[in-house]
C-alpha cells in the first residue's frame, strides 16, 4: 500500500538530507563558506534549486540555504495506526531528496569525485539545446531513467534495445547490491553515448538527480519559465517532458525518496519487483507507481503508464509505402487475389474495446494466408481492428474506419475501394512476389493508426479473417454497429446539440472565411461533418475545429445564434457580423473556394440552381461553375450565391429559410444522379415525391429561357412560392 | 425511564438519571409525543392574534386562517421565519468575529492575534483592500471594517458570493435572491412574513432563500474565515471522542456552544503553569478540556481537544458526575442543564451577553479581557474539583480516536504537497470512477431518530458505495464515535475505489471539516472542484449531495436552504414542516431544481436516504459522461 512507499520515501529523504548536511559541513570546514561550487557547463547553477526555489547557488554558503529549505520539507514517518495524511509529506520529502542529491553531486564535483568511471555525470546545457529540437519534433518520444540492475545481462540488453527501438532516450545507472546496469551493458559491449541514446549517469542512486535536474532545465530553457516558478516548471515537466523511471531489482529508501521527487515532476515509476502500487492519477498524468514483473512487457507498460506517443516511422512491409501509391489501380491481369466487390464477402470494422482486452501490435490471420492460395482467385476477407485508448470514444470508430481505405491504398500493389461491408481489395502479383501477406494489412493499420491518431489511440490489435464462415458471422456484428452509427448521425439535429464547430482550415488562403459545421450542415468542402470536426478537435485541441457554444437562438428559421455570431466576428477578423445558417439571402455563410457545389439564384424562376464542381458545361445562371466560383469565394457574403457540400442539399436544413429543396429548379445531371436515393427520400419527406423529376438538368435546359417553360409544364412548386427576392 | 437510544453509553447513563429522578431530553421528548400534527405539517399559524389558526390537512375543516391565509402561505411563512432565525444565528456569530478582528487590528483587543496572516491577506484582497506595505494589524482593521459594512449594507452584493461559480451567481440574480447585505435580508424575511404582507408562497420563499444565502455566503463563511485568521487554520490532527475522554483524576471542563472566541482562549489559559499547579494543589493530575456540540468541533480542529459528545449528550456529560464545570456561550444549550446539575457538583457558567440561563452563574465574556476572564473561569472550575463526589462518578470507558482538521485550503497540500498543491487528484479520482462523488453529511442529532445511529448508518452506506463523505458538527462526532473518521475505516468500510484514494493520500474516508458555520468549507471546496475542472462548470453539475439525517435546529434549515440554492441536492431525515401544503412541498422538492439545480428530499431511513444521494450523484455523473466506477461489481 501507499503508506509503505510513503514511509520509505520520507525516511529516505531524511537519510539523503543527513548525507548532504554532513558533506556540506565537511566541505565548509575544509574549504570555507565562500568556496565556489558549481556544475560544469550550465547557466542554471544548481538547476533544481534554481527552478524550484529561485536560488542561485554559487558558493557553499548558498548551498546551505538550499539545505535549510530541504530540511523544512522533511517529515516524520506516518504512524502505524491513526496516521495523518501522508501524500503531501511524501511529495515534499521527494523534493527535499532532489535538492539534497543535487548538493551532494555538486560537492562531489568540488572534490573531483564526479563524473564516475564510464559515466556522463552532470548533463550540460549544450546537450539540452542540441537535443531540444528532437524533443519538440517528436523524434525522441520520451526518456527512461533506469535505476538498478536487471536480473541478468541478457535482460538488461533486451530492455535497453526495446527502448532504443522506439527512440526513447535512456539514462542508466544506480545499482542493486553494488551491481549496476551500467556494468551489465558494458560487459555485453553495448555501445553507450548520446548517439546511441543510452547514457550512463552514475552507479549510485543519488546521481539519478542528473537526468532530473536536466529535465527541469527544459522548463527554463524551452518553457520560458522563470527561476522559482516551481509549480510551472514542474507542470511543464509533467506535460512536456515524457520521462519515466524504471527501477530494476530491489528498492531501498533512497530510491523511493528519489522516486517521490520524480513524481513531483510528473514522472511515474515502473518497477520489476513486487512493490505496492499507486494507481490513482493527479500528480502524474496517469498512474504514479506500478509494477510489471515480466521483463518482456516492462517497456510497453512504461510507455502506457507515461502516455508516450510512439511514432512508427517506417512500416515494416515488403512493398513500398507512400501516399504516392494511393491512386494506383491493380488491374485484373496484374492481380494476385481479390476480396469483396462482387467477387466475395468482405468487410472492415473498427471497434473500440477496453485496454485490457487487447495487446498492442498483435496481428493475427485466422484462415488461409496469401501464400496458401491459388493465383488469381477471390476469397472472403474480414478486417477487424480493435482499438483502445484513454481518450478513444465510440464516436471515433467510423472516423478511424474510414481511414482504412487510404491507409491500405498507400501500399504499393494494393488497391482498395469502398468501405464497411462494401469494400473491395486487390493485391497485385508484384506485391505477392515481394512477400506481401494479408498480415501486412495489420502491420500497416497498426502503424498508421498510431501515427495519425496518436492523440486518441493507445493500443491497436488487428485480426484478419479469411474463412467464409467467420466472415459471414462477424459481418453481422459489424452490420449492427454500422446501423447504430448511421442512426446516431441521422438522429442528430442542429437542435439536439449545444455545440457547433468552426472550421478555419482554409484560412491559409481565405483568411476571413470560416465554416460553421452543424449536424445538419457539413463543411462546404464535404470532407468534414459534425462528428469529424468533433474528432478533429479531440485530436488537435488547438486546431482549426473549435467548439462554438450556440448560445441564444436569435432566429430558428434562418438559423441564427448569438454564440455563432460572436465567433464569426472574431474568427473572420471582424469582417463579418452575422451568419444565418439556413439562409442564402440574409447573411449567408461564406465560401472559401473548395466548395463541392454552388447554389445560385435564378430570379426569373423564383428558385435556385445547384451545380457541382465536376460539371464543366454552361448553367442557366449564364455562367459555368468556374466563373461562378470566382465571384463567390474568398470569405465574402454574396446573398443569392453560396458554396456548399453535396450532402447539405439533402439536409432538412437546406436553405430552409427560403423554402428548402422546393426552391431547386435546376441541378447538374451528375449531381442529381449521385444523390438520387437521398433526394427521393427528401422529396417524400416534404410531401412532394415527384419533385425530383420536376428539377431540370442540362439535358433539359442551360438557359432560363429554356428552363421556364419546362418548370411551368411540370408545375414546379418554386413558381408559386413566395417571392424569393 | 426513557426508551433505549441505540447507544449503550447513553443508555447506561440514562439508567443513572432514572435512578436519581433526573429528567433528560429523551424523557421530555417522550412526554411531548405525539407531536402536534398541525405543527408538524406546518399548517399552524401563530403570527398574529387573529389566531392561532390552523388548516385542516384532511380538507374537511378550515382551509383558511382568519385572515384568509391558506396552507401555502402559512407553511411558507413559517419556513421563511425558521430560515431567517437560523441565518441570524450564524450571521451574529460572524459579526462577533468581525468585530473582534477589527478590535484586534485597532489594538483594543490584545489577547488575540493574527494566527494565519497569509489567509488574512488572501481574504483582504478579495475585499479589494490593498495589502502592500501594510502591517497585519492594519489589514485586520480594514478587513474588519469592510466586513462589518456588509452587515449594514443596503444595496449591492456580498463580496463572498463572488466566490461561487458564475452560474450560481447568475441563478441568484435571475431569481431575485442575490443578497444585498447581511442584516437587511434577515430583517426583511421577518417583515415580509408579518400578517397581511407577503402571501404568495414562492415569493415568500425567496425571502427564505435570500436570508439563507446570507448565512452560507455571508455570516457563516465570515465566521469560518475569520476564525482561521484569528485562531489558526486547521491542519489534520488526531483526537479522541466520546464521554470516555473525561478523566477520573483530572479537572474536567466542558466547553459547550458555538463561538470559538472563549473556547480558544480557554485552551491557551489551560496551559497556564499557575493554573496547572493549582489543579495539582487540589489533588488533580491536570486540567482536562473537552468539548460538546460545535464548540467541540472548533477546538478539536485547531487544538486536538477531545470531543466529549454531541448535542444529545450534554446532559449525560454532567450525569457522569466527573465534570467540574461546563462553560457555555450560545446556541443548542439546553435550558435543562441547571436542573440536571443540581444532582452533581458541576458548575454551569454562562458567558455570552446574548444568552443567560436560569440557575447558571453568569460571567460575562468580553474579548478585551479574554485571557483574564478565561483564567477566572478556569479557576472556579479547578476549585470545584474538591467537591467532586467520587461515589457519583460514572465515566464510561468508551472512546474512539479520530483524525479531523480538513479544510478547503489544506486539501491542496494534502493532495499535492508544497510544490504541486492541487485538487487534481480529487477530480481525477471522480473522473476515473474511483470516487463516485462527494457527500456532505452534517447537522444535529435528534431523539426523533430512534436508533440514534442514523449518521453512521448513512455514512457507512455512502462510503461503501465509494462516496467520499465530508462532515461538520454533531454529525461528525456521531460518525467519529463509530470509528469512521479513522484512516483505518477506509479498509473496513469503504468501497475499493474510495479505499484506493484514501490509501494513496492517507486520509479517512470521512473528513471532519469543523463546526456548523464550517459547512461553508464544503461550499468553497465545491468551488475549488469546479475550478479544477472536468467534473462540471458549476456546483449543480458536480456529482455531490448533502444530508442532515437528524436535523433539529433552525440553523439546519438555513444551511439546507443555502446548499439547495447553491445547486446541491439535500436530504433531510425528517421533513421540513411544510407537508401540509402540497404546493410548497412540490415547489421545494421538485420545481425548484429548475431554478437552482438543487432541491430538498425527505427520507427517514438512512440507508434509503443514502441511496437517494447516490442516485443523484449517478445522475450527475451520467450528465458529465464520466466513466463507470472503476471497481463496480456488475
Amino acid at each position: 500500500m501507499s503508506k509503505i512507499i510513503a514511509t520509505c520515501a520520507i525516511r529516505g529523504a531524511r537519510e539523503i538530507y543527513r548525507q548532504a548536511e554532513e558533506f556540506l559541513e565537511k566541505s565548509i570546514k575544509e574549504k570555507g563558506e565562500t568556496c565556489e561550487v558549481k556544475f560544469p557547463d550550465t547557466a542554471f547553477y544548481f538547476p533544481m534549486a534554481y527552478a524550484l526555489l529561485g536560488e542561485e547557488v554559487k558558493r557553499l554558503s548558498d548551498a546551505k540555504k538550499v539545505l535549510l529549505t530541504a530540511k523544512a520539507l522533511l517529515h516524520e514517518d506516518p504512524s502505524e495506526k491513526i496516521w495523518l495524511p501522508y501524500l503531501g509529506d511524501t511529495l515534499d520529502s521527494g523534493v527535499s531528496a532532489l535538492l539534497c542529491e543535487e548538493i551532494i553531486m555538486a560537492l562531489r564535483y568540488l572534490y573531483g569525485q564526479e563524473p564516475q568511471k564510464d559515466c556522463n555525470g552532470f548533463f550540460s546545457d549544450t546537450i539540452l539545446r542540441t537535443l531540444g529540437i528532437q524533443l519538440v519534433d517528436g523524434r525522441i518520444p520520451g526518456f527512461a531513467a533506469i535505476l538498478g540492475a536487471a536480473p541478468d545481462n541478457k535482460t538488461a540488453v533486451h530492455i535497453v534495445r526495446e527502448l532504443q527501438k522506439r527512440s526513447i532516450m535512456t539514462f542508466v545507472g544506480s545499482n542493486v547490491n553494488g551491481r549496476s546496469i551500467i556494468d551489465q551493458l558494458l560487459e555485453e559491449k553495448v555501445e553507450m553515448g548520446w548517439d546511441t541514446y543510452i547514457i550512463p549517469y552514475g552507479r549510485d542512486t543519488l546521481s539519478a538527480v542528473y537526468p532530473l535536474n536536466w529535465a527541469i532545465r527544459g522548463a527554463l530553457t524551452f518553457g520560458g519559465h522563470k527561476k522559482g516558478e516551481a509549480l510551472k516548471c514542474l507542470k511543464y515537466c509533467q506535460n512536456r517532458v515524457f520521462a519515466f523511471g524504471m527501477v530494476l531489482g530491489k528498492l531501498d529508501d533512497i530510491k523511493y525518496a528519489t522516486g517521490a521527487g520524480a513524481i513531483n515532476m510528473g514522472f511515474p515509476i515502473i518497477a520489476d519487483t513486487d512493490i505496492p502500487e499507486i494507481k490513482p492519477s493527479g500528480i502524474c498524468t496517469y498512474e504514479h507507481v506500478v509494477k510489471e514483473l515480466d521483463h518482456k512487457k516492462i517497456v510497453l507498460r512504461s510507455i502506457e503508464v507515461r502516455g508516450l506517443k510512439i511514432k512508427i516511422t517506417e512500416i515494416p512491409i515488403p512493398v513500398a509505402y507512400s501516399p504516392a501509391f494511393e491512386g494506383e489501380r491493380v488491374r485484373r491481369e496484374q492481380m494476385f487475389a481479390q476480396f469483396g466487390g462482387k467477387y466475395s464477402d468482405a468487410f472492415e470494422y473498427v471497434k473500440m474495446v477496453p485496454p485490457d482486452k487487447i495487446e498492442d501490435g498483435r496481428i493475427e490471420v485466422i484462415g488461409p494466408e496469401l501464400d496458401k492460395i491459388e493465383d488469381g482467385g477471390a476469397m472472403p476477407l474480414g478486417i477487424v481492428v480493435e482499438v483502445a485508448g484513454r481518450k478513444m470514444q465510440k464516436d471515433f470508430e467510423p472516423i478511424l474506419e474510414r481511414q482504412i481505405h487510404s491507409f491500405l491504398n498507400e501500399a504499393m500493389g494494393i488497391f482498395h475501394m469502398g468501405q464497411r461491408d462494401m469494400c473491395w481489395v486487390r493485391v497485385s502479383k508484384d506485391a505477392r512476389l515481394k512477400g506481401f501477406l494479408l498480415r501486412h494489412f495489420g502491420v500497416i493499420l497498426h502503424a498508421k493508426f498510431h501515427d495519425v491518431f496518436s492523440a486518441i489511440v493507445d493500443k491497436v490489435q488487428v485480426t484478419i479473417y479469411t474463412n467464409q464462415v467467420d466472415v459471414e458471422m462477424l459481418v453481422k456484428e459489424a452490420q449492427v454497429s454500422y446501423k447504430e452509427r448511421d442512426a446516431r448521425v441521422e438522429k442528430m439535429t442542429d437542435e439536439s446539440v449545444d455545440l457547433f464547430w468552426t472550421c478555419t482550415l482554409c484560412q491559409s488562403f481565405a483568411p476571413n472565411h470560416l465554416c460553421i459545421i452543424k449536424p445538419e450542415r457539413l463543411g462546404l468542402c464535404g470532407a468534414y461533418n459534425w462528428l469529424d470536426a468533433k474528432a478533429s478537435y479531440e485530436l488537435n485541441p488547438s486546431g482549426p475545429n473549435q467548439p462554438i457554444k450556440k448560445g441564444e437562438c436569435l432566429d430558428p428559421v434562418k438559423g441564427e445564434w448569438k454564440g455563432v455570431n460572436e465567433v464569426v466576428l472574431q474568427k473572420s477578423n471582424r469582417t463579418l457580423e452575422r451568419f444565418c445558417g439556413y439562409s442564402i439571402i440574409d447573411a449567408p455563410e461564406t465560401s472559401c473556394g473548395c466548395f463541392e457545389c454552388i447554389i445560385a439564384i435564378l430570379p426569373e424562376t423564383n428558385g435556385f440552381m445547384v451545380v457541382n464542381r465536376e460539371y464543366s458545361g454552361m448553367t442557366p445562371a449564364g455562367m459555368t461553375f468556374s466563373t461562378l466560383a470566382g465571384t463567390i469565394g474568398g470569405g465574402q457574403q454574396t446573398p443569392g450565391f453560396m458554396g456548399v457540400g453535396r450532402l447539405y442539399i439533402v439536409s432538412r436544413k437546406f436553405i430552409s429559410s427560403e423554402g428548402g429543396l422546393k426552391r431547386v429548379v435546376w441541378m447538374s445531371k451528375e449531381l442529381k444522379e449521385a444523390l438520387t436515393d437521398k433526394l427521393k427520400k427528401r422529396c417524400e419527406e416534404i410531401g412532394d415525391p415527384d419533385l425530383i423529376n420536376k428539377i431540370a438538368d442540362e439535358t433539359i435546359a442551360t438557359t432560363t429561357e429554356g428552363l421556364l417553360p419546362y418548370l411551368e409544364k411540370v408545375g414546379h412548386p418554386a413558381l408559386t412560392m413566395e417571392s424569393v427576392m | 425511564m426513557a426508551k433505549p437510544t441505540g447507544n449503550p453509553i447513553n443508555d447506561e447513563l440514562l439508567k443513572i438519571a432514572a435512578q436519581n429522578n433526573i429528567s433528560t431530553i429523551w424523557d421530555r421528548f417522550m412526554e411531548q409525543e405525539p407531536h402536534c400534527g398541525f405543527g408538524t405539517l406546518g399548517v399552524c399559524c401563530k403570527i398574529c392574534n387573529l389566531g392561532p389558526c390552523r388548516i385542516d390537512p384532511f380538507g374537511e375543516g378550515a382551509q383558511k386562517g382568519a385572515c384568509g391565509a391558506d396552507s401555502d402561505t402559512i407553511s411558507s411563512r413559517n419556513l421563511a421565519r425558521n430560515a431567517a432565525a437560523g441565518a441570524a444565528c450564524h450571521s451574529d456569530h460572524g459579526r462577533t468575529m468581525a468585530k473582534t478582528l477589527l478590535d484586534v487590528g485597532k489594538g483594543i483587543i490584545k489577547d488575540y492575534s493574527i494566527k494565519d496572516p497569509a489567509k488574512l491577506k488572501r481574504l483582504a484582497s478579495e475585499f479589494c483592500i490593498k495589502i502592500e506595505d501594510k502591517s497585519d494589524l492594519k489589514i485586520a482593521e480594514e478587513l474588519g471594517e469592510a466586513i462589518l459594512k456588509e452587515y449594514g449594507q443596503q444595496e449591492g452584493e456580498l463580496t463572498l458570493t463572488k466566490r461561487a461559480p458564475k452560474k450560481q451567481q447568475e441563478n441568484w440574480k435571475k431569481t431575485n435572491v442575490n443578497p444585498r447585505g447581511i442584516d437587511i435580508e434577515v430583517v426583511q424575511a421577518f417583515s415580509r412574513t408579518h400578517i397581511g404582507c407577503d402571501n404568495e408562497y414562492k415569493h415568500v420563499l425567496e425571502a427564505a432563500i435570500r436570508a439563507s444565502l446570507v448565512d452560507g455566503w455571508g455570516g457563516s463563511m465570515i465566521a469560518t474565515e475569520l476564525s482561521d485568521i484569528l485562531f489558526g487554520s486547521p491542519e489534520p490532527i488526531r483526537a479522541e471522542v466520546n464521554l470516555g475522554v473525561l478523566k477520573e483524576d483530572e479537572v474536567n471542563i466542558l466547553l459547550h456552544g458555538h463561538e470559538p472566541l472563549l473556547s480558544d482562549i480557554i485552551v491557551t489559559a489551560s496551559q497556564d503553569k499557575e493554573l496547572v499547579e493549582l489543579a495539582k494543589k487540589y489533588g488533580a493530575k491536570g486540567i482536562n478540556l473537552s468539548g460538546i456540540c460545535c464548540t467541540a468541533a472548533e477546538v478539536l480542529m485547531r487544538h486536538g481537544v477531545p470531543m466529549a459528545g454531541n448535542f444529545l449528550q450534554q446532559e449525560l456529560a454532567i450525569i457522569t458526575g466527573a465534570v467540574e464545570a461546563m462553560i457555555v456561550d450560545i446556541q443548542c444549550i439546553m435550558p435543562s442543564l441547571s436542573e440536571v446539575a443540581k444532582s452533581f457538583h458541576t458548575k454551569l457558567i454562562s458567558t455570552s451577553p446574548k444568552a443567560k440561563f436560569v440557575g447558571m452563574e453568569h460571567i460575562e465574556f468580553h474579548e478585551k479581557d479574554a485571557l483574564a476572564i478565561a483564567k477566572k473561569i478556569l479557576r472556579i472550575a479547578i476549585e470545584n474539583y474538591k467537591n467532586r463526589d467520587r461515589s457519583k462518578v460514572n465515566i464510561p470507558k468508551e472512546k474512539m480516536t479520530l483524525v479531523a482538521g480538513f479544510t478547503m485550503e489544506n486539501v491542496f497540500y494534502n493532495l499535492g504537497g508544497s510544490f504541486r498543491p492541487s485538487y487534481r487528484p480529487l477530480n481525477d479520482a471522480i473522473i476515473s470512477g474511483r470516487i463516485r462523488g462527494v457527500a456532505g453529511v452534517v447537522g444535529c442529532d435528534n431523539p426523533k431518530n430512534e436508533s440514534g445511529l442514523c449518521h453512521a448508518d448513512m455514512v457507512k452506506e455512502l462510503i461503501k458505495n465509494d462516496v467520499l463523505v465530508v462532515q461538520t458538527g454533531c454529525s461528525g462526532s456521531a460518525c467519529a464515535k463509530a470509528g469512521l473518521l479513522t484512516p483505518e475505516a477506509a479498509f473496513r468500510f469503504a468501497g475499493d475505489g474510495l479505499k484506493e484514494i484514501c490509501e494513496t493520500v492517507g486520509i479517512p474516508p470521512v473528513l471532519h471539516t469543523g463546526s456548523c458555520v464550517d459547512n461553508t468549507r464544503i461550499l468553497t471546496a465545491c468551488c475549488e472542484m469546479v475550478k479544477e475542472g472536468g467534473i462540471g462548470n458549476s456546483i449543480d453539475e458536480l456529482p455531490v449531495a448533502g444530508a442532515a439525517p437528524e436535523w433539529m435546529s433552525e440553523k439546519a434549515i438555513a444551511i439546507g436552504w443555502y446548499f439547495v440554492a447553491s445547486g446541491i441536492f439535500v436530504v433531510l431525515g425528517t421533513p421540513l414542516r411544510v407537508l401540509g401544503s402540497k404546493n410548497v412541498t412540490n415547489y421545494i422538492c421538485n420545481e425548484i431544481e429548475q431554478l437552482y439545480g438543487g432541491k430538498w428530499a425527505f427520507e427517514s431511513d438512512p440507508i434509503k436516504a443514502a441511496h437517494l444521494m447516490i442516485g443523484h450523484i449517478d445522475k450527475k455523473r451520467e450528465a458529465l459522461k464520466l466513466k463507470p466506477l472503476i471497481y463496480a461489481k456488475v
